[in-house]
This record gives C-alpha cells, structure tokens and sequence, in this order.
C-alpha cells in the first residue's frame, strides 16, 4: 500500500484548523498518519509541494452524475458531445460530453480538479439499478446517492396518519434495499400533484388524494432522518424552485426543520479532527441559487438572496450549497418535473426539446437543454445570486460550494466560481460584461467580501463532507483521514486576488490529486486508475415494526408495474460497497 | 505567378469498412510533398492507416492560384468525411462521394459528378457544393440534436434530395434541381432553400425564418401555415423565381409570431 509524503506545501485544513501552515503531510497504507518511521520515510513517494497550497481531496456534496435522467440528457443531447471529447489514453477510456459527459470522462475532470468524492444528487427508488451501473462505471471517485422520498406514496400515507416511526421504518429499508446514502426532498407534495397536471405552491396546501402538505413531509422526513440517525440531514430541494418571489416558502421551509434537532449516530471510526466533525445541521438545502428569487414575476425579478442569507445566518440548523451560475451551457435536471415544464414554457420560444417522467409510486423527473447567457437579464441575476447565496451567509460552516451540476452550469467551472468568491475584482469584471440587472438587482455590487484560501477549502471539501456525514475520513487531513489531498500551484506567500485568472488556472488542473496516498492525476492528465468506494446506509430499526411496514409495503406493490422480488439492488451492482451501520446496537458515535 | 497544386486520387480497389477521411482537404493537403500525402492518415474502423492503402496518388504543379486542387478519380461511395471543415481550394470527384461530404465547410469548392451521401454540408459556414446526382438524408443540415446548421455558402444538387435537406438552416443557399422527400427546411430560422420539383410532407415545419420556394407539387401540406397572398416573381433571397406564387407564412405550430416565407406556385398548393 502507498507511503507518501506531502512536503513543503501551505496546508489548507480547515477540520484541523491549519490555515496554511507549511508543513509535511504523511500517508501510510492510504490513510493520513502524523508521522512515518525513518524507514518508511526512506521508501516514501515524496512529493515536493513547496510554493504549492495543499488541500484535503475535493468533496462534491450535490451533483447530478449519475443514474436516468444524467442519461436522458445525454441521449437528447448528441450536440453536447460532438465539441467536447477526451481522447483515450494507455490507462484511461475515452468520452465525450460536456454539460452531460460520459461518466468516464465525468470521473477524470472531476479528479483533475482535485475532486476524490462525489454524491449523487437525487437517485429515484426505481432508477437505483441505473443509478448505481453508472456510478460502478465512474473511475477515479469515492461515490454515494441520496434517494429521492419526497413524494412517496408509502411515507405521504405515513405522514397523514401520523405513523412516524413505520416512516423510519421504511427509509431504513428503502436504504437498505436500493444501497442509498442520505434522504433527498424534492419539492415535495408538489411532484405528486404533478401526476395531475398541478403542483403545490405553499406549505400548507394539501396534495391530491394522500392530502398531506409539503410542511407535513419536511418535518417528517426531517425527524425520520434524526430517528435513525443518518449521517447526512434531510437534503430539501423546497418548493416553488425556479419562481420568482421563493424566498420566502424557501426561508419558512427551513424553519419547518428548526424543530428538528440533528442526531448523527454511525457506528464508524472517526478520523481525528480539531473541529467537531458532527454535523450541526437538520436541514441541508440544496442550491439555494434556485430558491432565492425576488420580485413577484420575471418583469420586476430580482435578487432575494439578501433575505434568505439573513434568516440562515440567525439559524443554527442551515447548511446551503448554491447552485452556481457560471454562465454557458447547462442541462437543467431534476425531480422537480413541473419546474423543468415551468422552464420549458419559459425558454420555450420555439419549441425545444425537453423530456419529463412519472416515476410510479415515487416522484417524477424532468430535464431540458438551457444555456445562461451573460446578455439575459435573468441569467446575469441568477449569477449574482449564486454568489450572493456564498458571500452573504456570514459563516463558511453553513455554506458548500456548487454549480448544482449541471443544472447551473458546469462543474468544470468550479475554478471560475472560486475565482467570483475570492476575487471582488473578476465579480466586478464579469458584471461589466453582464447585463446590468445582474448587479443592479441583486447586493453583490456592493459586497467587499474576498475569500480566503481557508474559506474556500471549507467550501469546497471541509463543509461538504462535514455536512453529508463523512468527516469521519474525508474532507480533512487528520491521522486516519483518507489519503485524499490536492496540491494546487498557488503560492500564498504571492497570492494576489486581482490576479484571478492565475486562480482559475490553478484550480482547473490540480498540481497533483492524490486519492488513497496514490497520485492519481498530474496537471489534468490522469496518471493512475485507483480503487474506489460506493458508501450507502444500513439503520437499524426494531423488527416488529419492520415486520408491520413490510406488510404496507406489499399491500399496495401490486400499483408497481415491477415484481416485488426485482426491485431491490443487489450488492454487487456497486464496486467495494461500503455500508454504513446506523442507529446499531453498538451506539455508534 | 501562383502554382496551383493538384492531386489526383485514384481508388485503387475495393473499401471494405467505408474509411473516414476528413483529413483528404486543400487544406491538410497544402504544402505536402506526394510522399507525404500518401501517407497522411486516415481511419478506418478503429484504425489509422495512410491514403495510400486505398488510392494511387499522384500530384504536380499547374501555373494557377496558388490553391490546392484534388481529383478523386472514381469512387469514393466508401469514403467519408472528405472535405470536411475545408476553408479553401477544390475538391472534384468523378464519382459518387460517402457520408459528410463537405461537412462543416468553410469557404473552397467541391464538385461531385455521381452522388453523395447524408449530411453533405452538415453545420456548413461558407463555400460551394455541387453534385450532379443525388443526396442522402439530412444535406446542409444540423449535426444531430442541435438547433443551428448551415449558415452560409451554396449547395447546388442536379438530382434529387432526400429527408431533412437543410434542417435548422440560418443562412446560405440550398438548390435542387428535382424533388425532396420530407421534412425539407424544418427548424429553418434563415437562407434560401429552392425546390425545382416535388416534395413529399412537412416543408418548412417549425421554421421561424427564411424562405422556401416548391416549384412543383407539395403532396401533404404543412398545418402550422397560413395563407398571406400571392406574389409576382417573388424574391428568394437575391434570387427572383419566375411565375405567379401563393405566399404562406408559418410555422405558427411552433411559435407565436414566425417570419418563415413558403413560395408555392398557385394552383399546385
């Protein structure tokens, strides 16, 4: 097994609070040590970092990267990948695509990047097989899924009769049963309504036949996650997404969780960390950049970032990623079917191509081609919001960095996004050449804020993996930590935020990515093809009340037009399968 | 005084898998000597094997422009690609040409004297086609999937067109001197397409812009169109059509206020 040393660098760890101290960073057997013997350091890869930063490996809490609708967008989308194609190499495979890349390709840019770690943004129970073939097929990263319970017709009945602990029940072996890792929301009640041709478009609004309200699912999937203690909070994707004037049942959609307090109980080794590694939050919402919308229509559309960022800096219980819009081609994707109809009657002039789905007794799905330009007045707004939604949120703890990838734009423009936050200067030249509404109908004009290397660490892997509950070994470089870090060519000591397409360059191609002490790309060429794990749930629950859900469960899988016996993902539909136990015996944390 | 280079190319037997020889342009030939043409490469199936698998080739200096000149000597029904993203020169081919003849062309000419393939002209910017015998699926069209295709140049065909002939087209000039099948102009936003013959259904579906002239008969009408007079040697672009011409504007299927002109001789609609 790899023994290296990271020597030299200016050491970003925001978990252990070094704030770019240089120093040594040691790997043994794949796993962060706080020194090697004199013998191992003699047979150690050494890897000079001096002048260089080093970050732990890129952790990618929200993207869409695998499963059904990824492939949608590929197979509508033939244009997408005709300019954009990575040749094959000796070790690596070809693949083409660029807002919807092959998954191989997907897996080589992420790791270009820096990036060892990437969760699946919304995996539908039924698309789990598709999902993880996918992800099985993705080289290069650690990988998970949230599945998508938002509008279940097992837990709407739950939650309208008030059986709680039969609705933990079943996400326990909904986990279990299609390997998933965390518990996704998407707009929910609302996607059932669209079965109907309708949504939801306040929390209080019963849904058609379950008659429970989108208030009614957050709050019970908030406390079904804390029941069984998962290591992620509920990810909510809130309701009216994409409206003018949402920031508000997006502010009141969070407060649904305040009442729910986080209980993260795995029964894992905890790496060590200065910083609680716990996550503080019950409520993780998903690219905020969508929800935080003002004005009542898109004439008089503006910014409501400035609102939204001040209710999440009074709450304890936030954490956002933003949803980034860097501007370019996107492919908006998601299970929030009536937001991409809504959309598609929007950027519709002409008829585009779109696609939309009913996933059966579970959610539903849409994608659509769009691409943000900076002379559209929305577009310019939405990117001064993603960036608000960032810089506007006084602590970095409750932020995560994203692109909602590909729904905002492309992850390959992470560098530029680093670039808006650390540098006042590339926001300012990018405004110039926006539309004006861009800064005048949004605060960003006036924020002075440039982040730091630390902060953007924090962002990037501390946060992202502290949040979705795996700072037990990622996003940090505490002994037993995976041996996942990023070198990047930036010198602090000549760090200089003006000079922001230095910083662009330096994060598109890590100097090194190193994933379990082994290098595995070097300035964007991929050099090695590591090992790579797939982690999913497994709680614990009492096995009466197992017994009773199960009995629900088949009662009514005659509506699936699948048999009972076909719809669980087996085990070796994942490469090194990691299972988390959750909420055991043993007690966990 | 400019040397004009010239290159004849001639199949030396039979293709088997059909070979993929975008780099058989003016450009990439320029400044090449013939032993060095011989062996540029081209792709067949997964494998790059040099021009001289396939074709005998000779090559010499004429007094001219300066240009490059190609002549493939016979048929090229097997070869694909050729002339593809070409900006200068001319290609002549005394046979039938293979898929993506011309293919996102930029400026020269190519000149076809058998037929060719789909997608001739696909994404074309600039230049001039000609084929004196049919074309396939999809000519001066838009790569799968996109809006966007042809936005300039010319491409004239003596024979017949098949589906698609200019999908997406925002400018330039298709001609064809005989009939299309379906779907002729969908998606166009701009340029010229002349039909001297038939067409089979679905003329200038979703189009938003441009014109389209039928001199023959349209046997299914397109629905999202509607009637807007009738015009006296109407202008097709720079190019004025003999006759008495029933005008319909559309396609209002698609959006709310098209600019798409479809010319249809009276009495023929």
């Amino acid at each position: 097994m790899p023994t290296m040393v990271v020597k030299n660098g200016s050491v970003f760890d925001p978990l252990n609070g070094i704030d770019g101290e240089v120093m040594d960073v040691f790997i043994k057997d794949g796993k962060v040590v706080t020194n090697l013997s004199s013998s191992e350091l003699k047979r150690a890869e050494v890897i000079d970092a001096r002048g260089k930063i080093v970050m732990p490996g890129g952790v990618d809490s929200h993207a869409h990267v695998a499963g059904a609708k990824v492939n949608a967008g590929r197979q509508m989308r033939p244009e997408d990948h005709i300019g954009s194609v990575r040749s094959r190499t000796d070790i690596a495979h070809s693949g083409s695509g660029y807002t919807v890349p092959s998954v191989y390709k997907q897996g080589y840019d992420y790791s270009a990047m820096g990036y060892t770690t990437v969760f699946e943004a919304a995996m539908p129970p039924l698309e789990a097989r598709h999902t993880h073939e996918e992800m099985r097929s993705t080289p290069m990263l650690d990988m998970g899924a949230y599945i998508v319970l938002g509008n279940n017709w097992f837990l709407m009945r739950y939650f309208h009769q008030g059986e709680i602990e039969k609705a933990a029940a079943y996400v326990a072996w909904m986990m279990k049963t299609h390997k998933a890792y965390g518990i996704k929301c998407v707009n929910p009640a609302g996607v059932e309504n669209w079965g109907w041709g309708k949504n939801v478009h306040s929390l209080d609004e019963p849904n058609i036949h379950f008659e429970v309200t989108a208030r009614e699912v957050i709050h019970g999937l908030a406390e079904v996650n804390e029941i069984l203690g998962m290591p992620i909070s509920l990810h909510l994707h809130a309701n009216n997404l994409g409206h003018p004037g949402n920031w508000e049942i997006t502010k009141d959609s969070l407060a649904v969780a305040s009442e729910v307090s986080p209980s993260q109980k795995m029964n894992v080794e905890w790496a060590e960390t200065k910083v609680d590694p716990h996550r503080t939050q019950s409520v993780y919402l998903a690219h905020a950049q969508f929800n935080a919308y003002g004005g009542t229509s898109w004439r008089d559309f503006k910014s409501g970032a400035d609102e939204l960022a001040k209710y999440v800096n009074k709450a304890d219980h936030v954490v956002i990623d933003n949803g980034a819009v860097p501007f370019g081609p996107a492919t908006c994707m998601t299970g929030d079917g009536p937001s991409i109809h809504d959309l598609y009657v929007l950027a519709g002039i002409g008829g585009q191509k779109w696609s939309n789905t009913d996933i059966e007794l579970e959610c539903g799905s849409g994608v659509i081609p769009f691409t943000y330009l900076k002379g559209s007045p929305i577009s310019a707004i939405q990117w001064a919001i993603g960036l608000e939604m960032l810089l506007l949120v006084d602590d970095p703890w409750k932020t995560i960095m994203t692109t909602d990838h590909p729904n905002g734009g492309v992850f390959t423009k992470y560098p530029q996004v680093i670039a808006w936050l650390m540098s006042r200067r590339a926001r300012d030249d990018t405004a110039a050449e926006c539309h004006k509404w861009g800064y005048d109908r949004s605060s960003l004009g006036g924020v002075e804020r440039e982040m730091s290397l630390f902060e953007i660490a924090i962002l990037t892997r501390a946060n992202a993996a502290k949040t979705i509950g795996m700072a037990h070994r990622k996003g940090h470089l505490g002994a037993g930590a995976d041996g996942d870090v990023a070198v990047y060519d930036i010198d602090p000591e000549r760090f200089n935020p003006d000079d922001y397409e230095k910083i662009i360059r330096a994060f598109g191609k890590a100097a090194y990515t190193i994933k379990d002490g082994q290098v595995v790309s070097r300035q964007g060429e991929i050099v090695a093809i590591p090992e790579v794990r797939r982690y999913y749930c497994e709680p614990k629950v009492d096995e009466g009340l197992a017994k009773d859900m199960m009995a629900d469960v088949r009662e009514w899988f005659k509506y699936y037009t699948l048999g009972f016996a076909n719809y669980p993902v087996p085990e070796k539909y994942l490469r090194n399968p990691e299972p988390i136990v959750v909420n055991g015996a043993e007690g966990g944390c | 005084m400019a040397l004009t280079r010239k290159v004849r190319l001639t199949p030396n037997g039979e293709i088997g898998i059909m070979i993929e020889a975008e780099s058989v342009t003016p450009d990439s030939f320029a400044g090449k000597s013939e032993s060095e043409l011989r062996e540029i490469a081209v792709w067949q199936g997964p494998r790059e094997v040099p021009l001289s698998e396939f074709f005998d080739l000779e090559a010499w200096d004429e007094d001219g422009d300066g240009t490059v000149e190609i002549l493939i000597d016979g048929d090229a029904s097997r070869v694909k690609r050729i002339g593809q993203g070409m900006t200068k020169g001319k290609i002549e081919i005394s046979g039938s040409a293979g898929m993506h003849l011309g293919s996102e062309m930029a400026g020269g000419e190519i000149l076809v004297r058998g037929n060719a393939g789909p997608w001739a002209g696909m994404n074309m910017r600039g230049g001039r086609i000609e084929v004196f015998g049919d074309v396939g699926d999809h000519t001066g069209s838009a790569y799968r999937g996109s809006w966007r295709g042809m936005s300039g140049g010319n491409i004239l065909v003596h024979g017949n067109a098949r589906s698609q002939l200019g999908g997406g087209m925002s400018g330039g000039e298709i001609v064809v001197d005989g009939s299309v099948e379906n779907f002729c102009g969908i998606r166009q936003s701009g340029g010229v397409i002349l039909v001297k013959k038939d067409a089979v259904r679905g003329v200038g579906a979703e189009m938003i812009g441009g014109s389209i002239a039928v001199l023959g008969r349209i046997l299914q009408f397109t629905p999202g169109f509607v009637a807007s007079g009738s015009e006296k040697e109407p202008a097709l672009g720079e190019r004025k059509i003999e006759g008495e011409f029933a005008k319909f504007v559309g396609d209002y299927a698609i959006a709310k206020n098209p600019k798409g002109a479809l010319y249809v001789r009276e009495g023929m609609a």
